[in-house]
């Protein structure tokens, strides 16, 4: 399965398209497509102002980020796996 | 230390309202963000995996305690509490809002600091040794002519667009403490044998996926005659530097490509018509602007502290730099607690440094190319005051120039290029080194980590590198043997097939552990693996892995 993903605009917060055509900062709240249902909506997304930069798409399966790029995806998601006590937890808080 | 004049203070203002309209913008939809993006690349900002990055210029990496106070204040009120020194001597935000730089660019410039030229395809930060005007061995202070270049770079029409970024060097004195062969310029302070002091140039020097010691174009330029010849060399890279392809674009292929003879030819033909013209430097300016540099003087100098708790002692050995001046000390502020990220200072913490060096540092604290910070200036009698309030904030790690003072890039934990992770895994190097013991008998040694083949961590020229990489979405990692930064530069090699993360720490300290059974007379770890050679050190990286 495919979602479609990118950074807010004001703040580069990681964000997920949602079923409505909205963005959310929760992987849970995102719209999971087929491929090529992703790619049209993705260049909707894409031909759309306001919230999102740079959208595109990744890989998903039933626990989250899938693929190549699924840790990459996963510290996104997630937040760094420094550990320290700066960035644990604080890391997730926009999740 | 240099302060802003009328001009300084003017083009920053102007800068950051332009930058405010250009935010302005693209948050209402006049600017795309293809438009976007390259204006706010010229203000430092990044958009990497989470957020917004802001990196912040620290010329030459000196500090003021007032302008250390305001990075602290930023990373308490915009940021997360905390800020990432950079191996270029800056410092890195990663969680700010872009609707929030502006008022921070604003709060950089009430303390003379901005983020113009910290990225795009210009002259970079310049930067320069961070003991300068304080080591023991220097030959001349290299903060002047780091400020002359600064002044001369900013915003320079001519040079705002180069086929790639562009970083110059300096250092002014016997030990290469900028890595100057590893610029694209580097200028090394000498003396010729009427005892007048000049530039000897190198050129085409850098690390990424083409790593190359810089060549020398010329052993002996006047101290007038630097901004005119520096203005040739750009020029000559200007016209003929590859714009066609990203991996080309840097000076050092055109180096490569002319040959540094015929380079220098280029260059020479091109100082020749402007070199008698508006770029010669007076003595007067010159003068000027050193007298900005002013080293501190003790009246009454004391001796080395020769009592104190023995952590006290093993601070003052690793961390502790002979000063110049009788009476005084530099000081390394490690940044590398064992298992910390290297490089990250808490706002608490920037705010304690700002105090000491208000109270006993003369007003002056450098962010070094090591991701450390120094106090360069320190009365002797102070030292223990400083290490005493310094270990109360996990400031007084001994460890300077040991195996757990490792550089590390910021790596897939937040950037947008890395392929692996380098924060982790240089967290598990420094603490299986140190639950070993090696930390200490190794003794002097340079571990360095990149996540990706842009090496940011400065893996090339690492005693031991370490580079990541990406194999199908595993992360693996490269070793290297072999990289120096100093005036004995050289560039890493690996040394066979890359490593799982969770077998990089363990290979590690294999490494150094087959060091000391190889070790002849004291010798530094790069002294023995020049003599044994890289190969003596295979077995013990892969040996146990193999089992």
């Amino acid at each position: 399965m495919k979602a479609i993903t990118a950074n807010r605009l004001t703040d580069g917060r990681v964000i997920y398209r949602t079923s409505q055509g909205h963005w959310s900062t929760h992987l849970a709240e995102a719209a999971r497509f087929e491929l090529e249902e992703a790619q049209t909506v993705l260049a909707l997304a894409e031909g759309e102002f306001g919230v999102a930069v740079g959208p595109y798409l990744i890989d998903l399966d039933e626990e989250g980020p899938a693929g190549q790029k699924w840790r990459r995806e996963t510290i996104r998601l997630a937040g760094p796996t420094t550990g320290t006590t700066h960035t644990l937890g604080l890391a997730g808080e926009a999740r | 230390m240099y302060r802003y004049d009328e001009h300084d203070t003017a083009l920053v203002r102007e800068r950051i309202e332009e930058f405010r309209d250009q935010v302005t913008r693209r948050m209402d939809g006049r600017l795309s963000e293809d438009e976007f993006k390259p204006l706010r690349l010229m203000n430092g900002v990044y958009l990497q995996l989470h957020a917004y990055m802001l990196r912040v210029a620290i010329p030459y990496g000196a500090l003021r305690a007032e302008q250390m106070r305001t990075l602290a204040m930023i990373a308490r009120e915009y940021d997360r509490g905390y800020g990432h020194f950079t191996t270029r001597q800056n410092i890195q935000y990663n969680w700010p809002a872009l609707t929030d730089i502006p008022e921070i660019l604003e709060k950089l410039a009430d303390v003379e600091m901005h983020a113009i030229q910290t990225s795009g395809n210009c002259i970079r930060n310049v930067t320069a040794d961070p003991f300068a005007g304080a080591a023991a061995d220097e030959i001349e202070d290299s903060r002047p002519w780091a400020e002359i270049i600064r002044q001369w770079s900013t915003f320079h029409p001519e040079f705002t667009f180069l086929p790639r970024k562009f970083k110059i060097a300096v250092n002014g004195a016997g030990e290469d403490r900028a890595a100057i062969r590893f610029h694209d310029i580097g200028l090394q302070i000498v003396e010729n044998d009427d005892g007048q002091r000049g530039f000897e140039v190198w050129v085409g020097g850098g690390q990424g996926r083409t790593p190359r010691i810089a060549r020398k174009i010329s052993d002996f330029i006047e101290p007038q005659d630097l901004l005119s010849y520096l203005t040739a060399i750009l020029r000559i890279y200007n016209q003929h530097g590859r714009r066609d392809n990203l991996y080309k674009a840097r000076i050092k292929i055109l180096v490569d490509s002319l040959g540094i003879d015929a380079f220098r030819e280029e260059v020479e033909e091109e100082w020749s018509f402007i070199r008698e013209g508006e770029l010669k430097l007076p003595e007067t300016e010159i003068a000027r602007i050193r007298a900005f540099f002013t080293s501190p003087l003790t009246a009454d100098p004391t001796p080395l502290p020769q009592t104190g708790p023995a952590a006290f002692r093993s601070w003052l050995d690793t961390n502790r730099r002979a000063h110049q001046t009788p009476g005084l000390s530099s000081v390394v502020i490690s940044l590398k607690p064992v298992g910390g990220t290297p490089g990250d200072a808490t706002a608490d913490q920037m705010d304690i440094i700002a105090d000491l060096t208000e109270r006993y540092g003369f007003d002056e604290v450098r962010v070094t190319p090591e991701q450390n910070l120094v106090l360069p200036h320190v009365r002797n009698e102070d030292l223990f005051a400083v290490w005493d309030v310094l270990k109360d904030h996990e400031l007084a790690t001994a460890n300077a120039g040991l195996a757990t003072d490792i550089v590390a890039c910021p790596g897939l934990d937040y950037c947008n290029l890395a392929n692996a992770r380098s924060i982790p895994i240089a967290q598990a190097i420094s603490e299986t080194v140190q639950a070993a013991g090696l930390a200490e008998t190794a003794g002097d040694v340079t571990i360095k980590i990149s996540g990706c083949i842009n090496a940011c961590g400065h893996h090339h020229i690492a005693n031991i590198g370490v580079l990541g990489v990406d194999k199908r979405g595993e992360e693996f990692y490269q070793i290297t043997l072999g990289g120096a930064m100093g005036m004995d530069a050289a560039v890493g090699e690996i040394v066979g097939k890359g490593l799982a993360g969770d077998d990089v720490p363990g290979a590690i300290a294999r490494i150094l552990q087959h060091f000391q059974t190889l070790r002849q007379d004291g010798e530094a770890f790069i002294d023995t693996l020049r003599r044994v050679g890289s190969d003596a050190f295979k077995e013990a990286i892969y040996a146990e892995l193999a089992a």
